[in-house]
């Protein structure tokens, strides 16, 4: 078991200087993930424009993985249409929890959360905000923001 | 077998070898193991101790030798059984120091203990506007069979303040007590954070005042002496695998006053005398709160690991934690960054902490990757974790197995942990 593999640089450096940190009000999509099993928690607010993920804001405290991986995803996210954002969805749930996945799609420097899948208690502090974002879109057009649970 | 003989006379105790946590040790079979690659350090004994061999063997040696149900059959196994899962509570009761063997109902385990008297109890005694008092720092299994017991009949659960240390504030506590407090349900000892609460002090006031106390055990039965006559609390409750038993056993003590007013729990068999289509009698305590065919092998089981703490002798026992407790102490502040969490006087060997800028859920891993195991996280304790602006925390546990070299693993493997964060 080598920690290094799961700690590698980009995820330092994402935990201790996360992008795309904060609260977008107002927005088009809103969610709050909950992590029972740690009592973490994470909110995502977005905005859509045509079709396309304009803006992510992530808000919250976690462990190095949960917050590495929701400031990845704000980077991977932004700029890209909603059928590409589902098939990212997808490949990130692949490279979390399939040892033998190999991506289809170049996916960047969400490469970085690849040593995951060797620590399966880990696994649900990386996935809490692709959840969370998900939920967050699915709000758009639902009346209260509705909270997701990694349970 | 080799489960030693019980001896519960504290003039027993004193004449033991000198303790050797060394050879304790070698009496754990797990404790040989090793984890990603180095020898386990084992420091989760608050959330399950791990089991000695003579507990394995006693387990072992009912199930190849005289399994069959209890309390039904006359044939031999049955007996046999059934004498040893009564002479189990008949040890249980000696442990703890109750009158009578009525008063020793075994259970899933604490959760389960406290949900009898939440229920049954609290089904019998508490009215809209009544009151009962928890403390901050409550396991939530002392918190939640309050809250479904309050929603049901109308009645408030408050919460005592705690102080800085992580203790229980006394007067803050007192101040709670009102001719509407019912029943007081506290921890003997916190399990996030190790304080010791003043059980004495807790059970004079609720005795003065005509209220009923619970006290939650589970942190204390392995590390405190408990004695439940001379505590005169009304229910004490612990879980077998906190005391170096199986999981899936526990134990509610009951006054047995207080029992015999009691309406049963579950229904099935084993709590009846007598079944008719339109009504039931029920059977004596303390066989009334015990539905079901029990887990015999369990409760033989906790009977083994109670004969292996008193030959070890509780008060050495206590002695070696409450050194390796302050050893740990000042180890773990050489740490950079390092802040302990519940640093009352009289605590247990808990040592609840958080790291700068790191989650403890990290601190876990990649202490793990040591071979060092502690719990990270809320403890199922949120209240507690919220009274302190925290989330979550780190925490080793000690038991009656873990040496200075454990201490010394760990506060390493925290300097790793330093390392890869910064």
């Amino acid at each position: 078991m080598d920690t290094r593999e799961l700690y590698r640089d980009v995820i330092l450096d994402h935990n201790r200087s996360p992008r795309n940190f904060g609260r977008l009000d107002p927005a088009d999509g809103a969610a709050l993930g909950h992590n029972p099993l740690c009592g973490d928690s994470l909110s995502v607010t977005l905005r859509v424009r045509d079709q396309n993920l304009s803006e992510l804001r992530f808000n919250g405290q976690g462990c190095a993985i949960s917050m590495a991986s929701a400031s990845l995803m704000s980077e991977a996210v932004t700029g890209k249409s909603l059928d590409e954002i589902a098939a990212l969805y997808h490949d990130v749930h692949e490279l979390l929890t399939d040892r033998q996945y190999a991506p289809q799609r170049p996916l960047g420097k969400l490469m970085a959360l690849a040593g995951v899948r060797e620590f399966p208690a880990r696994v649900k502090c990386a996935s809490l905000c692709w959840h969370t974002l998900n939920a967050a879109l699915a709000q758009r057009t639902a009346p209260a923001p509705p909270t997701v649970s990694t349970e | 077998m080799s489960t030693p003989l019980a001896h519960s006379t504290r003039a027993h105790a004193e004449r033991q070898p000198v303790f050797s946590a060394e050879r304790v040790r070698a009496d754990f079979p797990i404790l040989a193991r090793e984890v990603n690659g180095h020898p386990l350090v084992y420091l989760d004994s608050a959330a399950s101790a791990q089991q000695p061999r003579a507990v394995l063997e006693a387990i072992d040696h009912y199930a190849t030798t005289m399994h069959a149900n209890v309390h039904r059959g006359v044939h031999t196994l049955s007996q046999q059984a059934t004498a040893a899962f009564e002479g189990a509570r008949e040890r249980v009761r000696r442990f703890i120091n109750a009158r009578s063997c009525r008063e020793i109902v075994f259970t899933r385990g604490t959760t389960e203990a406290i949900n009898l008297v939440a229920q049954s109890w609290g089904g019998m005694h508490l009215k809209a506007g009544d009151e009962v008092l928890i403390t901050h720092l409550e396991h939530h299994a002392n918190i939640v069979p309050w809250q479904m017991a309050c929603a049901a009949h109308g009645a408030r659960l408050l919460a005592a303040p705690l102080t800085p240390q992580g203790g229980l504030d006394l007067d803050g506590f007192r101040a709670l007590l009102s001719e509407r407090t019912r029943m007081i349900a506290v921890a003997h000892v916190s399990n996030a954070l190790g304080s010791v609460l003043p059980v004495a002090e807790i059970v004079a006031l609720a005795r003065q005042r005509g209220i009923a106390v619970l006290l939650d055990g589970a942190q204390a039965i392995a590390h405190r002496h408990v004695d439940v006559s001379a505590l005169d609390c009304d229910f004490y409750t612990f879980s077998g695998h906190k005391v170096y038993g199986p999981t899936g056993i526990g134990v509610l003590y009951g006054r047995e006053s207080l029992l015999a007013a009691m309406p049963p729990w579950q229904g099935g068999g084993d709590m009846i005398l007598t079944v008719a289509i339109d009504s039931s009698s029920y059977n004596d305590l303390p066989w009334k709160f015990e539905a079901g065919t029990p887990n015999i092998s369990g409760a033989i089981g906790l009977g083994a690991a109670l004969d292996y703490l008193e030959a070890l002798g509780p008060e050495a026992v206590h002695r070696h934690e409450q050194q390796l407790l302050a050893e740990a102490t000042v180890a773990l502040q050489t740490v950079p960054g390092l802040r302990l969490v519940g640093t009352t006087a009289d605590k247990t060997g808990v040592l609840s902490f958080t790291l700068d800028g790191v989650h403890p859920h990290d601190i876990g891993t990649l202490l793990d990757a040591e071979g060092v195991a502690i719990r990270t996280g809320h403890h199922c304790a949120m209240p507690a974790m919220t009274y302190f602006g925290l989330v979550a925390t780190a925490r080793a546990s000690l038991g009656c197995y873990n040496t200075g070299a454990d201490i010394g693993r760990l506060v390493a493997a925290l300097l790793k942990v330093r390392e890869v964060f910064g």
